[in-house]
């Protein structure tokens, strides 16, 4: 009782988030607290449960793919695997994971606020998504077998298919709201809560490629929704939205699709950007080259990333304009992208760098996001885009930019940002050779794709030819090796929250942004007092200070 | 590794390879640069850091350079697209029928077949129609592919430069057999293709009049 006794005579002040007891205690205390912090560490309970399912599906993909026929499963569960595998790792991992997970724990302490705008939505925004999470794998599970449609189910045969669509559907367009809640909830909370001084080129890059996440997620995702929605209506009343038999169009359903599934791929990519935008200057222990400019890039990712949507479709017979128009554009989207990784190069330029487990990570983005853009613009070319599409150079590409991007963003932000979320360090040696068989691993699986795709291998097939083989076999054996890297990286971190050496000082990484000021684990309350701001997120003003006795000397 | 099978080798791996080479020449540029500064600025090398807030040159150099540049590949990719869809007029039609999970050729004087059988040197227009879900005609030798959509008729137009014959494939996911859904286009000169089509005609009447 001493312990909540304190917690109510100071308000939370000087108690950690973890060790605070409110009105209810123990898992309710977890399952019904608003604290924004506890609700990111909820999400990320969720996002890495789901993400070892997808990892596991993805593995059962590669074995079954080591010989051309069939080696494991036969066709119809090949099928489901794939679909599931795509639906988990883009709806309930990669979406999700940066802004629900460090968006919810840091964004609040970054700007200087207690917690979010809305603490209830942000709550109801977990259960929304666990829900729909939940209904994915029960569609595992259920007789009727898992939708077989691939992750982007298309028309027609997602409307004649006889799986269990309209579960997934259902779940798809239940998370969809979660996404929506928490990029209102962003953007409400960047707009009004900033600290005094804070203004907005004060803030954290971080905070600024949520601030473009947000705005496309409230903008596209109900798109998406209300498109599963009458996919739901087609299966059920055959009213022919899309339907060819009933005089529908199923090329309104790719257009309608990837209106929101393009920019989805800007609400996975922009928050781990950001993640990288807080890393490179942290440990190279400067100012960040080209500030303005990384942060004006996410906006114009945000506006263009929206506009490029049917290149998607360069094969689908669309107008000769609209291959014009949408080729053009997606050439045009690669600038702001390119503009980041150089500015992030030129901030290494006369560092003083140390190469901690968060900056191979973060180094690590760079190369492997730069593949998967430069692969992307491979494929804006439209003659190119003919013969590549639909192959698994595509495949290897969104590999590249999703799982090299924003799944080694997400290792970086782990890396960078747990020792602060539980006060305990992982073991840094374990850390780095982790990430080298990650690293690796990743390669090895994945560049193969490339190579299979320019031979002219067909994506989602079970069977192939047999001059695919080789690199279908180095690909496998590639899985294995990033299956136990990522292994070693986890165990390594989930030990390191029981058994990791403790941590007192607020800044673990020397970093200069709010959430190293405050201390670690942080209260319930983040700041007893809200600060105030006079500087920039990254002055390092230490190096001038150098700079000068050397002058003077 | 299919050496000039169609008309569209060429330019379509022109220009990849003129994408790749600039898309190489820019990741070793900023690998390697990544990897010289984390080994020349080192912390236990470089105590100090030097803060550099940016520079607006080398912003608008990193600009517009690569918009050059992905313009340029615009170009190639436009230019290159509208050779493949304008077809000459004397092109030879064929239709195409996708269905879960095969391909079948009907040809002008009502001739139908499982294989495509296509004349060498004559330019070929196929009409691409789907009798249930989204297919994806596709012959990789040839650097072609085109959705196959029902209610809708694609057409893709091709010339074939060499003899020999080449794998279709359903490059759009279509159900459980989808990649069981195989084809051949076969590549004869044009007087044994003039032979085939006409023994074909007389097999398919001999077997209608008994």
């Amino acid at each position: 009782m001493a312990s909540e006794t304190l917690t109510l005579h100071n308000n939370g002040h000087e108690v950690s988030y973890l060790d605070y007891q409110g009105k209810h205690k123990g898992l309710l205390g977890w399952l019904l607290s608003t604290d924004h912090k506890r609700i990111g560490i909820l999400y990320m309970i969720g996002v890495l449960s789901f993400f070892a399912v997808g990892v596991t599906l993805g593995f059962l993909i590669r074995l079954e793919l080591l010989t051309p026929q069939g080696t494991i499963v036969g066709p119809q569960a090949y099928n489901e695997f794939f679909t599931v595998h795509g639906i988990i790792m883009i709806f309930i991992v990669v979406i999700p994971v940066i802004p629900a997970v460090f968006g919810n724990f840091f964004l609040p302490i970054m700007l200087g606020a207690k917690d979010v705008a809305f603490p209830r939505i942000n709550l109801l925004t977990w259960y929304l998504y666990i829900i729909g999470g939940v209904l994915i794998l029960l569609s595992l599970v259920l007789p009727g077998g898992a939708a077989d449609t691939g992750w982007t189910f298309y028309v027609p045969y997602s409307v004649r298919t006889g799986t269990n669509m309209i579960f997934t559907l259902t779940a798809v367009f239940i998370i969809g709201f979660s996404s929506i809640l928490t990029g209102l909830n962003f953007l409400t909370t960047i707009h009004r809560m900033r600290a005094p001084g804070m203004d907005w080129f004060k803030m954290p890059l971080f905070a600024w490629s949520l601030y473009a996440t947000s705005w496309i997620q409230v903008i596209v995702t109900p798109i998406v929704g209300i498109t599963l929605l009458m996919v739901i209506v087609e299966r059920v009343f055959h009213v022919g939205i899309f339907d060819p038999t009933l005089g529908g169009d199923p090329l309104l359903f790719q257009h309608m699709f990837w209106m929101y599934s393009h920019p989805a791929v800007y609400i996975i990519i922009v928050p781990a950007m950001g993640v990288i935008s807080e890393i490179i200057p942290v440990f190279s222990q400067r100012t960040i080259f080209g500030y303005k400019f990384i942060a004006y890039s996410s906006l114009g990712i945000a506006v263009f990333g929206s506009l490029v949507w049917a290149h998607h479709m360069f094969a689908t017979g669309m107008s000769d304009t609209a291959e014009f128009v949408f080729s053009l554009l997606t050439f045009l989207v690669a600038i702001p992208s390119a503009i980041k990784v150089f500015n992030w190069t030129a901030t290494l330029y006369k560092g003083s760098i140390k190469l901690e487990a968060p900056m191979l990570y973060a180094l690590a983005f760079i190369f492997l996001f730069s593949i998967g853009g430069l692969t992307g613009i491979i494929q804006g070319a439209l003659n190119v885009d003919l013969y590549l599409t639909d192959t698994y150079f595509i495949v290897g590409h969104i590999h590249y930019v999703v799982f090299g991007g924003t799944g080694f963003g997400l290792f970086a932000a782990l890396h960078y940002w747990l020792p602060k979320m539980f006060g305990r360090m992982y073991n840094k040696k374990v850390a780095k050779v982790a990430f080298w068989i990650v690293f690796i691993g990743f390669n090895v699986l994945y560049f193969p794709f490339f190579i299979l795709g320019w031979m002219g291998m067909p994506r989602r097939s079970y069977h192939y030819l047999p001059q695919f083989q080789l690199y279908h076999v180095i690909a496998t054996v590639g899985s294995w090796i990033l299956v136990l890297g990522l292994l070693i990286m986890m165990v390594n971190l989930l030990v390191s929250l029981i058994k990791g050496k403790k941590i007192t000082e607020n800044n673990i990484w020397g970093g200069e942004t709010l959430e190293w000021k405050v201390s670690t684990p942080p209260t319930v309350e983040n700041f007893e007092e809200i600060p105030e701001v006079f500087d920039g997120p990254y002055e390092y003003k230490q190096n001038e200070y150098a700079s000068m006795e050397e002058e003077v000397k | 590794m299919f050496a000039d099978a169609s008309n569209f080798v060429l330019p379509v791996d022109n220009t990849f390879i003129f994408i790749v080479i600039i898309c190489v020449f820019f990741l070793v540029l900023i690998t390697g640069m990544m990897i010289t500064f984390v080994i020349k600025y080192n912390s236990k090398k470089n105590k100090k850091a030097k803060n550099i807030h940016g520079s607006v040159p080398l912003e608008i150099t990193w600009t517009v350079i690569p918009t050059i540049l992905v313009m340029v590949m615009f170009y190639f990719g436009w230019t290159g697209y509208k050779s493949m869809t304008d077809a000459p007029k004397d092109s030879m039609a064929v239709d195409v029928y996708a269905q879960m999970w095969s391909w079948s050729y009907k040809y002008a004087n009502g001739v139908e077949s499982d294989t495509l059988f296509v004349p060498l040197n004559k330019p070929v227009k196929v009409l691409l129609h789907s009798r249930d879900v989204d297919h994806s005609f596709y012959v990789p030798a040839f650097r072609i592919k085109k959705d196959v959509i029902p209610n809708r008729t694609n057409t893709e137009w091709f010339l074939p430069t060499r003899v020999g014959s080449y794998d279709v494939l359903c490059a759009e996911y279509c159900g459980l057999r989808h990649s069981y859904m195989y084809s051949t286009v076969v590549v004869l000169p044009e007087d044994q293709y003039n032979k085939w089509i006409a023994d074909k005609q007389a097999q398919d009447n001999d077997a209608a009049t008994p």
